[in-house]
């Protein structure tokens, strides 16, 4: 009876501690997911406001402007339909270039200005991010429906 | 023809595989010791094989055959030499090759090193290994041969990704692959065990070294990574929760859990299908790992060409090997069941407690790593799961795990007092807390983090103190050097891994707490103030290399008046396929780095530069460097050989 009583405490202790744990990580897992936007469903309203989340596209052709303290660079992303202006501060990585693909990270601004925390570099140069790519064929599929 | 011979040396590789995998396995089962002596020697020819095949295509790149598609795509005649060898593994089909190769190295060193062992049970695991190894043999056959001539040829090569030409690459690799390749060594034990229905502690014994030496390589192959991406990738980070490094770092995890486990199946003969288990979830998420990385199906530095066909053929595998291990285990583990049993409060607790919390951090940073694939697989959306999900989860469930870890040492096998127990640990337990918030409240940084960081690396420190002093009072002996001299080596390897754990928390709490960043402007000239130091910047000039052309900044760094030397970070353009790329500059130190990377250059003619000060950084990987130390001491322990030594007098009597 003694040895019962303690397997069931050790037992019991274990799903107690082992719950805690599964609780506390669903819960971490449901607070920190960054969900991905193209930028018609941006402007379509589709994005939480001052939530942190992602846009990719490619990035606008003659978009990229260094604000005079030089830190601080403006460019827009476009699926090719809708173009959203981001801002960001600091160095940009090394294949971030207009024309090409960027997924950049960040939050919208109430003044439809998306201050990206974090711009994700591609590692090869004939790379596409996938969610860029995803963009550019979301808004050329649209297109397509729109003509039909 | 030398990449037709390499070619071809592969499919014998491959056939002689086939026999490992089925010969010895049919002997073991139908006990004819001529069938299980195949083993051996099928294992040292699959190894010759492959060698040949690898020696082929590092031929290859070494005369620049341009006309084998691999070495097209991935050299070039300008790429120095030593990455034009390196460059072997800097893809997918090559990393396969390597992945092969590393495969019969080890399965060759199980074959030499078994002789102790009983035949049946050698033939097993090298069975086992076969399989493994005809897996992978014909992946790459089927989907990825890397001899694949290109017609006609071309007459000059892509050049290999700039960001893989660095002396990491030379090293960190294989020592990545050794880990993870490593783990099917236990796996193989774990099978063969099931096969048998006989898993004791002898059982035990054997798999330990083997295990702990994968270890080693996995713990040196991810330090290596994270110090290469620190100083490569340009912005000072360690550690990203990247997909690919959680690739490496879930068989880590469980690799770490299950050289507990054998520990206790060792002693006390307990947890033994817990310890099975483990080893078939460790090789299993190195599968994972290398299916993740070499499909395509993630996006990083480490993913390749995607082709559909290739991500289907490793996820088959995948599904194979999990699925016949788990049906065996299934049917044969029940048998294996039994072993010592032991009280609540024992080191046998504490080993399992810190078992199951391992087993959920790693179940946790799967979730993380793979929950985005499926949503994306099942076309539910697009989505991430960053960092601070890896953190939110990591932190609270490391922490117990840490606590546990330097209270267990103090605790007796089976079953022992609580309270003596507390009462013995009490006292560094208090220090440590004093200790964090009082380090917390020097530095200038009081927050919970940099606390229970600071606080933790405290308890381990003191309490590896304590249990040091106490296991010397424990052992009779004359003088203080004789009394050290008895203690076995595998407990000093336990002892520094641990000591090294304490080591990493105070690196990674300190960069997490005090790191500083600056992105500035910067013409020639002109000084920036940035943690205590004064950056000059001396100008930019031109410096070009084998295979790049180069901007290359002056900065002098200056603490107060005294000049501590000239940092010279690098833009550099790599002119096979025109990629820049930013090479970062570092004054390293024991207490601090000073890190500055090159941006962009301004219209005006200035420069924008990246500042980043990382005190204490080095510690992250002075504690990974203990914990493979410890992991060496360990498995290098004289009992395992003594075993080796007694058996051999039977061994002899036998062979006569």
């Amino acid at each position: 009876m003694k040895a019962r009583s303690k397997r069931l405490i050790l037992v019991g202790t274990g799903v107690v501690l082992f719950g805690a744990a599964v609780a506390l990580v669903l819960s971490a897992f449901q607070q920190n997911l960054v969900f991905f936007h193209t930028p018609t469903e941006v402007v379509e309203g589709k994005a939480p406001l001052g939530k942190t989340f992602r846009i990719g596209g490619m990035v606008e052709q003659g978009s990229i402007r260094r604000d005079a303290d030089g830190i601080t660079v403006r460019f827009a992303i476009t699926d090719t339909a809708k173009v959203i202006p981001v801002s960001y501060q600091g160095s940009l990585p090394d294949l971030f270039k207009e024309g090409k693909g960027a997924v950049v990270q960040g939050s919208l601004g109430p003044d439809g200005l998306f201050r990206a925390s974090e711009v994700l570099a591609k590692h090869d140069e004939n790379y596409m991010p996938p969610e860029a790519a995803h963009a550019v064929a979301e808004a050329h599929k649209a297109a397509a429906t729109l003509k039909q | 023809m030398i990449p037709e011979l390499g070619h071809f040396a592969l499919v014998l590789a491959l056939v002689i595989a086939l026999v490992q995998a089925v010969v010895p396995l049919l002997g073991a089962h139908r006990n004819r010791l001529a069938l299980m002596a195949v083993g051996r020697p099928a294992a040292l020819g699959q190894f010759l094989f492959t060698g040949f095949s690898f020696a082929c295509l590092t031929w290859a790149f070494v005369v620049n055959d341009f006309s084998v598609e691999y070495v097209a795509m991935h050299s070039n005649t300008a790429t120095p030499l030593i990455y034009r060898i390196t460059a072997v593994w800097g893809s997918h089909e090559g990393s396969l090759l390597l992945w092969a190769l590393t495969l019969s190295l080890w399965t060759v060193a199980v074959a030499v090193f078994s002789r102790n062992l009983p035949e049946a049970f050698v033939a097993r695991v090298l069975g086992t290994l076969g399989w493994i190894a005809v897996g992978f043999l014909a992946f790459m056959l089927v989907t990825s041969n890397p001899f694949t001539r290109l017609i006609p040829g071309a007459a000059e090569g892509r050049d290999l990704n700039p960001l893989l030409q660095d002396p990491g690459m030379i090293i960190h690799p294989p020592l990545l692959y050794m880990g993870y390749v490593g783990f099917s060594v236990a796996f193989a034990f774990a099978i063969a065990a099931l096969l048998t229905g006989r898993l004791d502690a002898a059982w035990a014994r054997w798999s330990r070294p083997w295990t702990t030496a994968a270890w080693v390589f996995l713990t040196a192959g991810i330090a290596l990574g994270s110090g290469w991406a620190y100083y490569e990738l340009g912005w000072g980070g360690w550690w990203f929760w990247d997909p690919v490094e959680n690739a490496s770092f879930m068989p880590w995890l469980l690799g770490t859990a299950l050289i507990h486990s054998l520990a206790v199946t060792e002693k006390r003969g307990a947890f033994r299908s817990w310890t099975v288990l483990l080893a078939i979830g460790a090789f299993s998420l190195s599968l994972l790992g290398t299916f993740l990385v070499r499909s395509g199906v993630l996006t990083s530095v480490h993913a390749f060409a995607t082709d559909p066909r290739r991500g289907l053929f490793i996820l088959a595998f995948l599904v194979a090997v999990i699925g016949v291990s788990l049906l065996l285990y299934a049917w044969r583990a029940p048998k294996l069941a039994g072993g010592g049993s032991f009280a609540f409060v024992s080191r046998d607790t504490a080993l399992l407690g810190n078992n199951v919390l391992l087993s959920v951090v790693s179940a946790s940073v799967l979730l993380g790593t793979l929950y985005p694939l499926f949503l994306d697989a099942l076309g539910l959306g697009k989505l991430s799961v960053g960092p601070p999900y890896f953190e939110a989860v990591f932190v609270p469930l490391m922490t117990p795990v840490v606590v546990l870890m330097m209270f267990g040492p103090f605790l007796r096998w089976k079953g022992d007092e609580l309270m003596p127990a507390l009462r013995r640990v009490a006292p560094a337990f208090v220090a440590s807390i004093l200790i964090g918030l009082g380090t917390a409240f020097a530095v200038g940084h009081v927050s919970w983090r940099t606390v229970l960081g600071l606080a933790l690396a405290a308890w381990v420190v003191l309490a590896s103190l304590q249990l040091l002093a106490t296991r010397l009072r424990e052992r009779a002996g004359a003088s203080a050097a004789s009394r050290l001299a008895t203690i076995p080596a595998a407990w000093w390897g336990m002892w520094l891994a641990h000591l090294g754990v304490g080591i990493f928390i105070i690196g990674v709490t300190m960069v997490g707490s005090l790191e500083n960043n600056l992105d500035v402007k910067m013409k020639e000239g002109e000084r920036v103030e940035f943690s205590g130091y004064t950056l000059l910047f001396r100008g930019v000039q031109d410096a070009p290399g084998p295979n790049f052309a180069a901007a290359r900044a002056n900065l002098e760094l200056f603490r107060g008046d005294v000049d501590i030397g000239t940092l010279q970070p690098e833009k550099r353009i790599y002119l096979a396929q025109q990629m820049p790329m930013t090479e970062a500059a570092l004054d390293v130190g024991l207490f601090r780095d000073v890190y500055v990377s090159l941006g962009e250059q301004l219209e005006d003619g200035s420069w924008i530069v990246s500042l980043h000060y990382k005190p204490f950084i080095s510690w992250i990987w002075a504690g990974c460097v203990l914990m493979a130390l410890g992991g060496i001491l360990a498995a290098a322990d004289r009992r395992y050989r003594r075993l080796a030594e007694r058996r051999l007098p039977a061994a002899a009597v036998q062979a006569a």
